[in-house]
């Protein structure tokens, strides 16, 4: 038997009252994969996130992980089982440095926080891996700045970080490209390139260029249904990609 | 909207540097009150001791938990009560409780006090795990609510006194010491104090403090990274409503007397106040703000029996127009480091 894909997620379904956001999902990642999910604006590419990481709880149908149904399982329990997930919107805690933003997600990785005593801050075993996990998104120069402080893009960076710090078998980035000036977008797509292979990693972007390039498969999103899974090459010739989504 | 708070960023050494000189000040008090002929100070430092004690001990739920406790005046006077009853009983010779459950009375402060440790982690985590399943002004109602439960509790307890509170009978004892005896009592409250003050300095700086202050910010974000944020907030207020209680303790044995009145909510609305007086965002801080309080109350109650109204007046100017609290103002004034 083969192992089983990293995530398998089968029939998958969520409504807001009439409103159905995720229309009988059905999609297996494999390990090491890039996975790119695109679709238009309200299509439910966030809601598909937030039910595999565990902020919403679908209606039906199942999601594994390495072959565990893990549903019905809180997100905290999620994350501490490897996914880690960027948020579209920047989610970070203001007061506290990058550094320590950072911490927080070495801390719960090395088992509970029932310690009162040591010092966070000066506790190698957490500013180890913490500056480590900055090192890999370049933000090292700014360990010591509050994460309130920083420019929109250094907050993304900030964002995939304390998602690395996490170690995670799966990483879940919400639109980690939207609102970064050219540059910072290029920069972005380097740094996922990186982490290409290393992690598997389901991308939902807005950015064709960046997707098409950075992906193994991608899927199409729309109106909660995914109408097409396949290649970038396969994708870009799809007719109903065409005509539901890309439009030229 | 997203107005980036000017974070404080932590400074250990001067933060301790801070705590000593606070300890040092009170430690001061009696000789003074002695060589300026007004005994009667001591009894004043008392209870600024003892309700710093209470108020750092809010503070860390309110302050680095972002938790909103309108019931920990009632931790205070559940406090109070254990040694209060706890003594009662052993004076009159009979048991509380019954069966297996019984247990016979002491006025062993060494005793009574750990017991009404016990009493404020039992109650504040129960009530607590209820309570934290809600948030914002849903929490400030809720614990409003519970800390009226336990005020209406000791009023129907006729035995010990209902609504008039109960005299401790007989003499207290702690290691030999009578808190009667006012001086050498104010010094082992002032240590109390000065210990718990230090482990709450470590605590918020510890791994468990950065998951309570990360969880004030974004518990979402917090969640969202595999820390599993209630059973923390949850300890967290263990924690504070057991030293809250140790507070009470002590307070039932420096008046010898307890009464429901102290576990009002307006008595849990002034732990509040003399938090946010002091700066919520230091250990330190609002043991400032309980004595600024206190002698505020004291001064004012001098001149006038209306003493509310300009009391009132002063903490409204403090919390809304100069957002300055005594900790900002200590900053400027020379602890800038
Ligand atoms: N909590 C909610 N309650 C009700 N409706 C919601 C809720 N969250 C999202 N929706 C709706 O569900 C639909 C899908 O939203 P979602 O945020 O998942 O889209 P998206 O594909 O991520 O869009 P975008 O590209 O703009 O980020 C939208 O119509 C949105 O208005
Ligand atoms: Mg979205």
């Amino acid at each position: 038997m083969n192992d089983p894909p990293l995530l398998s997620i089968t029939g998958l379904h969520k409504r807001f009252g009439g409103l159905v956001v995720t229309r009988d999902v059905n999609l297996d990642i494999p390990r090491g994969e890039t996975h790119g999910l695109i679709g238009p604006n309200g299509a439910g590419k966030t809601t598909l996130l937030s039910q595999l990481q565990g902020d919403l709880a679908p209606n039906a149908g199942t999601i594994r992980l390495a072959g565990r149904d893990i549903v019905g399982l809180s997100p905290d329990k999620r994350a501490r089982m490897g996914i880690a997930r960027s948020f579209q919107i920047a989610a970070l805690l203001p007061e506290f440095t990058v550094l320590q933003n950072v911490g927080i997600a070495v801390q719960a990785r090395l088992g509970h926080s029932f310690r009162f005593w040591r010092l966070a801050t000066r506790d190698p075993a957490l500013t180890g891996p913490a500056r480590e996990a900055l090192a890999e998104v370049g933000l090292e120069s700014e360990a010591a700045t509050p994460a309130a402080f920083l420019s929109h893009g250094a907050k993304r960076q900030l964002e995939i970080a304390i998602a690395l710090a996490m170690k995670p078998a799966l990483l879940l980035l919400d639109e980690p490209m939207a609102g970064l000036g050219k540059q910072e977008a290029v920069a972005m797509t380097r740094l996922i390139a990186r982490l290409k292979g290393a992690y598997t990693i389901l991308l939902v972007e807005h950015d064709m260029e960046a997707v098409f390039s950075l992906c193994d498969r991608i899927s199409v999103l729309v109106a909660g249904a995914l109408v097409a899974t396949g290649s970038p090459s396969e994708i870009r010739d799809d007719a109903r990609v065409r005509a539901a989504y890309l439009g030229h | 909207m997203d107005e980036p708070v000017r974070p404080r960023t932590a400074c250990p050494s001067r933060d301790g540097l801070v705590i000593a000189a606070i300890v040092a000040a009170f430690a001061c008090l009696p000789p003074v009150a002695n060589a300026i002929d007004q005994p009667f100070l001591i009894r004043v430092g008392q209870r600024v001791v003892i309700f710093a004690l209470a108020a750092s001990a809010l503070n860390l739920t309110l302050g680095f938990g972002g938790m909103i406790s309108l019931m920990h005046a009632a931790f205070f006077g559940l406090g109070a009560y254990v040694v209060a009853i706890l003594s009662f009983h052993e004076v009159n010779g009979d048991s509380l409780g019954t069966g297996p459950l019984a247990l016979v009375g002491t006025s062993h402060l060494a005793l009574s006090l750990p017991l009404a440790v016990a009493a404020g982690a039992a109650v504040s985590a129960l009530l607590g795990a209820a309570a934290l399943r809600t948030t914002g002004v849903y929490f400030i109602m809720i614990t409003l609510a519970f800390n009226q439960m336990l005020f209406y509790y000791f009023v129907a307890q006729q035995t010990y006194g209902g609504e008039d509170g109960l005299q401790i009978p007989g003499a207290l004892d702690l290691a030999g010491l009578d808190p009667a005896r006012r001086t050498p009592y104010f010094y082992v409250c002032l240590a109390i104090f000065a210990v718990a003050l230090v482990g709450l300095q470590r605590v918020v700086g510890s791994r468990f403090g950065m998951v309570l202050r990360g969880a004030k910010q974004n518990e979402r974000r917090v969640i969202t990274v595999g820390v599993p944020a209630f059973r923390y907030k949850l300890a967290a207020f263990a924690i504070s409503g057991a030293l809250t209680a140790l507070a009470g303790g002590l307070m039932a044995g420096a008046e010898q007397f307890v009464s429901p009145a102290e576990m009002s909510w307006s008595r849990s609305g002034e732990l509040v106040v003399m938090c946010v007086l002091g700066g919520l965002d230091t250990v330190w801080g609002p043991a400032l703000g309980a004595a600024a309080f206190l002698i505020l109350e004291f001064g004012l109650s001098n001149y006038t029996t209306h003493w509310q109204l300009p009391f009132g007046l002063i903490v409204i100017a403090v919390a809304a127009f100069s957002r300055e609290d005594v900790a900002a103002w200590a900053r400027r004034a020379g602890w800038r480091a």
